[in-house]
């Protein structure tokens, strides 16, 4: 009973990552005529990708998605905007600011800059610059989640807020930095780790949930779109300011 | 033994990125809530399964599929594969690029299928829908938008035309889009392209736009190489909204056939 339950979970997992394993051997093997290299390894990481998948998923389900539920009825039941909205600014902020594809992207980014010119290139300036860029798009991922659950408590509806949002990034790349643009797109969607975001949608659909006139559906989602939008306009206004 | 060390600094890892959560949410418990957290025990285990399974999943993916993925992602954009061995190329031929566009289209849909943070999002929208949206077609709707994006953005880099173009065309899709699309799906169709760039996504779509801008003549991978990612968060948003309004449209049609019909 138990073997055969967990069987079923790891069969989904590995239709999750059937396509890969297919794309892979296709273009290795009819287009650049190549045999596979290191098969045993190849096979020995698809087996562990697949028990890692099976596991995270499971674990969604009986921790991650309960806590960020609980969380947000507990707050909404509270009635003070004050912590709610400290909370949801906190969720933003610590979950980014060591976010390992952040800081990648922040010192590149300290790297072009100082290559370009535009700041001194010496180290210590390099460190500056990508520690100010890190703690800019935190930031600015922390009030991105603060403002969308502002938005879930007053129903303001979503395309308004993203539409403004967009405005204001065509409006700040005519005039930012040519060598900015590139990675202040890109940060937007580096932002969302794999264990933020399905708190974040926890956080949301449960806020929504419990208050009246709310539909999960429509109001909960939402908080992921703010955190891919902000920190686009804040890493611009960064390079507008520094240089 | 080198797997394991090597495996042990992932996990490592991967409690760190957990640690501020577990502090926060702690602190919160305690301090502003005062009161017990409940099912403690059920919720450890669940977040002992994360962080494990998120371990594993990443040892899997540098073990196997990243060298395989980095490997292919350079031989397929290098000049001697294209223009055939000995040719000198000053100019790059958008044309001769086939293979690329549809390596990347194929890398960008199959990565996001496997993508945890994507499966999280499709679970819930699932769960709160009551069953409409269903995980697989949102799934495959937002898979279908990055393959697009993500070749649309080689593409571009190999052209070498501005990518401020391409994105501002892209928001003025989603704005017209979104005056027109149900109104219960805009805010998933907004989240479904901060979900898509995660885990999977990223290192591979990286590495393919580094070594295409480093190979393509004339292209500075430091401006260039850039900008894939932009891609891939913008275009599931359009395929999401697209697929909802294709999905109303039909059954707007059905209805207005099914009314046609009883009046007879």
């Amino acid at each position: 009973m138990v073997i055969k339950l967990i069987l079923t979970k790891i069969k989904r997992a590995f239709t999750d990552l059937l396509p890969i394993i297919l794309v892979i051997a296709f273009f290795q093997i009819i287009v650049l005529k190549q045999p596979l290299p290191q098969m045993g390894e190849v096979l020995f990481g698809a087996l562990l990708v697949v028990t890692g998948l099976t596991l995270f998923v499971e674990g969604l389900e009986m921790g991650l998605f309960p806590i960020g539920e609980s969380m947000a009825h507990a707050l909404a039941r509270k009635g003070s905007l004050f912590w709610l909205l400290c909370f949801a600014f906190a969720l933003g902020f610590s979950t980014t600011v060591a976010e390992p594809a952040l800081i990648a992207v922040a010192w590149e980014a300290a790297e072009i800059a100082g290559q370009g010119g535009l700041i001194d290139s010496s180290q210590e300036s390099l460190r500056k610059y990508a520690f100010g860029l890190r703690l800019s798009v935190a930031f600015s991922v922390g009030l991105a989640i603060l403002i969308g659950v502002l938005r879930i408590l007053r129903g303001w509806p979503i395309h308004y807020l993203i539409i403004s949002g967009y405005v204001l990034v065509m409006l700040m790349t005519i005039i930012a930095p040519q060598e900015i643009i590139g990675i202040a797109y890109d940060a937007g969607g580096v932002t969302t780790s794999t264990i933020t975001v399905p708190l974040v949608a926890a956080l949301g659909v449960g806020l929504a949930s419990s208050i009246r006139g709310r539909s999960p559906l429509v109001d909960g989602f939402g908080l992921i779109a703010f955190a891919s939008l902000l920190p686009i306009i804040f890493v611009m206004g960064y390079g507008l300011i520094v240089f | 033994m080198d797997f394991i060390y090597e495996f042990g600094k992932i996990l490592l890892a991967t409690c760190k990125d957990v640690l501020p959560i577990i502090v926060l949410i702690v602190s919160f418990q305690l301090l502003v809530l005062r009161q017990p957290i409940p099912h403690l025990r059920r919720l450890i285990v669940g977040g002992v399964y994360v962080v494990i399974g998120l371990a594993l999943f990443l040892a899997g993916l540098e073990k196997a599929l990243f060298p395989l993925g980095n490997m292919m992602a350079t031989q397929l954009s290098d000049p001697a594969f294209i223009y055939g061995p000995g040719e000198i190329i000053t100019q790059a031929d958008w044309k001769a690029y086939g293979w690329v566009y549809l390596f990347a289209a194929m890398i960008g849909f199959s990565t996001t299928i496997a993508e945890p943070s994507l499966v999280a999002v499709a679970f819930k929208a699932n769960e709160v829908s009551a069953g409409t949206i269903k995980q697989w077609g949102l799934r495959i709707t937002v898979a279908i938008g990055v393959a697009f994006g993500i070749s649309l953005g080689t593409f571009r880099i190999v052209t070498g035309t501005p990518l401020y173009m391409y994105i501002l065309a892209g928001y003025m899709i989603v704005i017209v889009q979104t005056l027109f699309a149900p109104k219960n799906i805009i805010a998933l169709a907004y989240d479904s392209g901060g979900v898509t760039t995660s885990t999977v996504t990223v290192p591979l779509v990286a590495a393919l736009g580094l070594g295409l801008s480093a190979t393509v003549p004339g292209r500075n991978p430091a401006l260039d190489g850039f900008g894939l990612i932009a891609f891939a968060s913008l275009f599931p948003i359009i395929t999401v909204m697209g697929y909802a309004q294709l999905m109303q449209w039909s059954t707007q049609r059905k209805i207005k056939y099914m009314e046609k019909k009883n009046a007879i």
